[in-house]
């Protein structure tokens, strides 16, 4: 029990502590985040589901509209991205697996490295949506590309990428509080899931890229 | 049992040694930052009222305009945006979170003996998410109104109404994500924070209720999400997804927004069984016919519910042999659905039944949820379906399940805890006399609008012919009853939080773990760590006389 009974928050995670009160030990804490995290993911499958269903609907209905428009995105482009993002991933796990080394030093490299990758990833798809608004590859007035199913593949291209350009900058920001806190406070650090926990996220952003890679960029270039 | 403090209006039962969660801090900030699960479901209940009077008071205006055949008192506008505002509020800011995040916020640590959520912050969060999005449309309201109805049909909602789509759409998505927070924090609570000896076939039906409820919130509602953000990319830049201009499809729209709203029904009636569950074995004195089919049931409808979306679909186009698939599958709900009435049935048998409010409550959902369920079977049947689609006999069996028997199991589940949420006793006469007329003043609004709907009167019209009045008369007289139902509870409930005889620990001799924490109870729960060493509704010994 708390001896502050007029202390609104005797017992919760505070700045400094590692556990907070209500668990019973810090291995349940972990796994409270741990498993906190997976379930969120899972809803985030459900979340790009809606966008991937939609996908595939139309491009069962139109499928010559759809290899058509896909020819149009920068392939080379979306591939720098894939390469990005792939790696970027690897230094996250990297940086989780030195995460209990006795110096963090290495971990905030590959961290730091992970970051900058994510960065170099938003740049490359800004300057790939600034050509796509130049060349006129959108879905709404204005657009180059005939109406009917053309647009809507465009459609889907700026709602998926746009969606997981968002989810980007999340696990960018995700990351980079991570970073500081590595410095800021290591013993927390160490003694939570926080690291992984922020990891996961990254590599549910970076999946979700290697679904978007195909759909988009890679349809219709074997013909 | 009195304490001499200052507080003396909150305390009560045995002292408790650190005081109750309600002195524990004071001030508004130790309100509104609060991390502390029972006082979260306060203020979530403060803001549940508000949304349940704006969509009463939208409901009221409905039923207003329809005592006469004209339209009289709303135009035509005026009255796709009351109902729209009704269906809205009360869908997305009243029923869905209703019992969740207030009882289920106060109860679910308490019942499996844990000291708060897992994630308090979260919790508080999500208060947040959910009082902002709430405030969203309430000025989406004044600025003008949503004409859409709920369901947000593409193309109107993308093409071609000019109402506030947009804020509405972000409204809603953000209170999925109050949503999905809560869901995420109780999946996780019952996984890791269970008293020791609290195994999961020890739970109580409630927890199992918020657990199978939570799994469908986080399967659910990220799709309505995404649905909300298309629709909002849609009217925002211009992304046509569902134009049909564009080659785009409406009935694309309609799988992906059922997949989320069929299930939120189901969100809506599991927690409601839970509590009755709870209430009927404690006034029965009996453990709970069949726990585990109990059980099984819960994860079953909250299964199946999934797979039942394009029942709404029969009409718009949708592939026939879907149709034949889907009505088969909503049939299948029927199953575990009538295996939770007739156990609660059973748990009668041999009980020492006592007729209290809480019973006469959970008495009430039985026979309303019943009746909605029943009807929901002709609603399956593909061509009753097609003879009775958007008419008032939609209206009437949805509500039978979402407002009537939802809205009398939480009336029911705030008598049966307000003692261990406020530590005082109500007025029993009071309780029993408005529980009856929340029964009668149900019916009374809706029984005649299934005959109203079954002769053909459709739903979201302002006007009708004249024959239609006198069904729509008593209906809206059902629902002035129905008002005073639900209004007399709050009025002395109100009354007992000063006056109010003060409540032991465990007034009613309930069995669950709550009912050994003080009331109300202390900060962190419970002064020693609770052991459970047997199964939930302990209220006769194995063995012993039945």
């Amino acid at each position: 029990m708390s001896s502050r009974p007029d202390s609104i928050r005797p017992d919760s995670i505070r700045a400094d502590s590692i556990r907070a009160g209500h668990f019973p030990d810090l291995p349940r804490q972990r796994l409270a985040g741990e498993l906190g995290m997976w379930v969120f993911l899972a809803t985030e499958i459900l979340f790009f589901g809606g966008l991937f269903t939609g996908y595939a609907v139309y491009r069962l209905q139109y499928p010559d509209a759809v290899t058509e428009a896909a020819r149009h995105t920068d392939v080379l482009l979306g591939s720098v991205n894939t390469f990005l993002l792939l790696t970027s991933s690897l230094l996250v796990a990297l940086a989780v697996a030195c995460q209990d080394r006795p110096g963090l030093r290495l971990c905030r490299l590959f961290l730091g490295g992970a970051i900058a990758l994510g960065l170099g990833f938003l740049a490359v798809k800004a300057v790939e949506y600034h050509a796509d608004l130049a060349e006129g590859l959108v879905p709404w007035p204005g657009s180059s590309l005939p109406p009917g199913p053309q647009r809507l593949f465009f459609a889907f291209y700026w709602a998926m990428t746009g969606v997981h350009a968002v989810h980007m900058t999340v696990g960018i920001a995700l990351l980079g509080w991570m970073f500081r806190d590595l410095r800021a406070r290591p013993k927390l650090m160490r003694g939570t899931a926080r690291l992984e926990v922020a990891g996961l996220y990254w590599h549910f952003v970076d999946a979700v890229w290697i679904f978007l890679y195909p759909l988009l960029y890679l349809v219709g270039r074997a013909q | 049992m009195t304490m001499a403090t200052e507080s003396a209006a909150f305390d009560g039962g045995p002292p408790a040694p650190a005081g109750s969660y309600l002195t524990a801090g004071r001030g508004i900030a130790s309100w509104l930052l609060t991390r502390d699960h029972k006082r979260i479901a306060l203020l979530y209940m403060v803001t549940l009222t508000l949304f349940f009077v704006i969509g009463g008071v939208s409901a009221a205006l409905v039923r207003l305009e329809l005592v006469t055949p004209q339209g009289d008192l709303l135009s035509a506008d005026g009255y796709n945006q009351a109902f729209t505002l009704h269906g809205i509020v009360m869908v997305w800011f009243f029923l869905v979170p209703l019992i969740p995040v207030s009882l289920g916020n106060f109860l679910l640590p308490l019942m499996i003996g844990a000291k708060d959520l897992a994630f308090p912050r979260l919790n508080l969060f999500s208060w947040y998410l959910n009082a902002g999005a709430g405030l969203l449309v309430i000025y989406a309201l004044v600025a003008g109104g949503i004409d859409t109805g709920w369901t947000f049909y593409t193309p109107f909602s993308t093409v071609y109404s000019n109402s506030h789509v947009f804020l509405a759409a972000v409204a809603v998505f953000v209170a999925g994500f109050s949503t999905i927070a809560t869901a995420l924090n109780f999946v996780v609570t019952i996984h890791l924070l269970r008293a020791p000896g609290l195994t999961w076939f020890r739970l109580p039906l409630f927890v199992w209720a918020l657990y199978a409820t939570s799994l469908m919130m986080l399967l659910a509602t990220p799709v309505l999400a995404m649905v909300l953000v298309l629709i909002a990319l849609e009217r925002v830049a211009g992304i046509p997804i569902f134009d049909p201009a564009q080659g785009g499809d409406p009935l694309l729209f309609q799988h992906l927004f059922w997949f989320y709203s069929h299930p939120a029904v189901y969100i809506m009636i599991l927690p409601a069984m839970g509590v009755v569950t709870e209430l009927l074995t404690c006034f029965a004195r009996r453990r709970v016919f069949g726990y585990r089919f109990m059980v099984y049931a819960l994860l079953g409808i909250a299964a199946v519910g999934f797979l039942v979306w394009g029942h709404h679909m029969f009409t718009s186009g949708q592939a026939a042999y879907a149709s034949v698939i889907f009505s088969m599958l909503s049939f299948l709900v029927a199953v575990p659905s009538a295996i939770k009435v007739f156990n609660w049935t059973a748990t009668f048998y041999r009980g020492s039944i006592r007729f209290t409010s809480g019973m006469l409550y959970g008495l009430g959902f039985v026979g309303l949820f019943t009746m909605g369920g029943l009807t929901g079977l002709f609603l399956a049947a593909i061509p009753i379906d097609i003879h009775v689609h958007d008419t008032a006999f939609i209206v009437a069996h949805f509500h039978y399940i979402m407002v009537g028997a939802v809205v009398t199991a939480f009336y029911g589940g705030l008598h049966f805890w307000w003692p261990k949420i406020t530590g005082r006793l109500y007025p029993e006469g009071w309780a029993r006399f408005a529980a009856i007329l929340m029964f009668f003043g149900f019916n009374l609004t809706f029984f005649p609008q299934f005959i109203l709907g079954y002769l053909g009167m459709p739903r979201r019209y302002h006007s009708y012919p004249a024959e239609f009045q006198v069904w729509q008369v008593l209906s809206s007289g059902g629902s002035a009853v129905l008002a005073l139902a639900y209004l007399l509870p709050m009025a002395y409930l109100a009354w007992s939080l000063v006056w109010g005889r003060r409540a032991g620990a465990n007034p009613w001799g309930a069995a669950g773990l709550e009912w050994r924490a003080a009331s109300p109870p202390p900060e962190h729960n419970f002064t020693d760590e609770p052991v459970v060493d047997g199964p939930p509704y302990d209220y006769h010994p194995q063995g012993g006389p039945t």
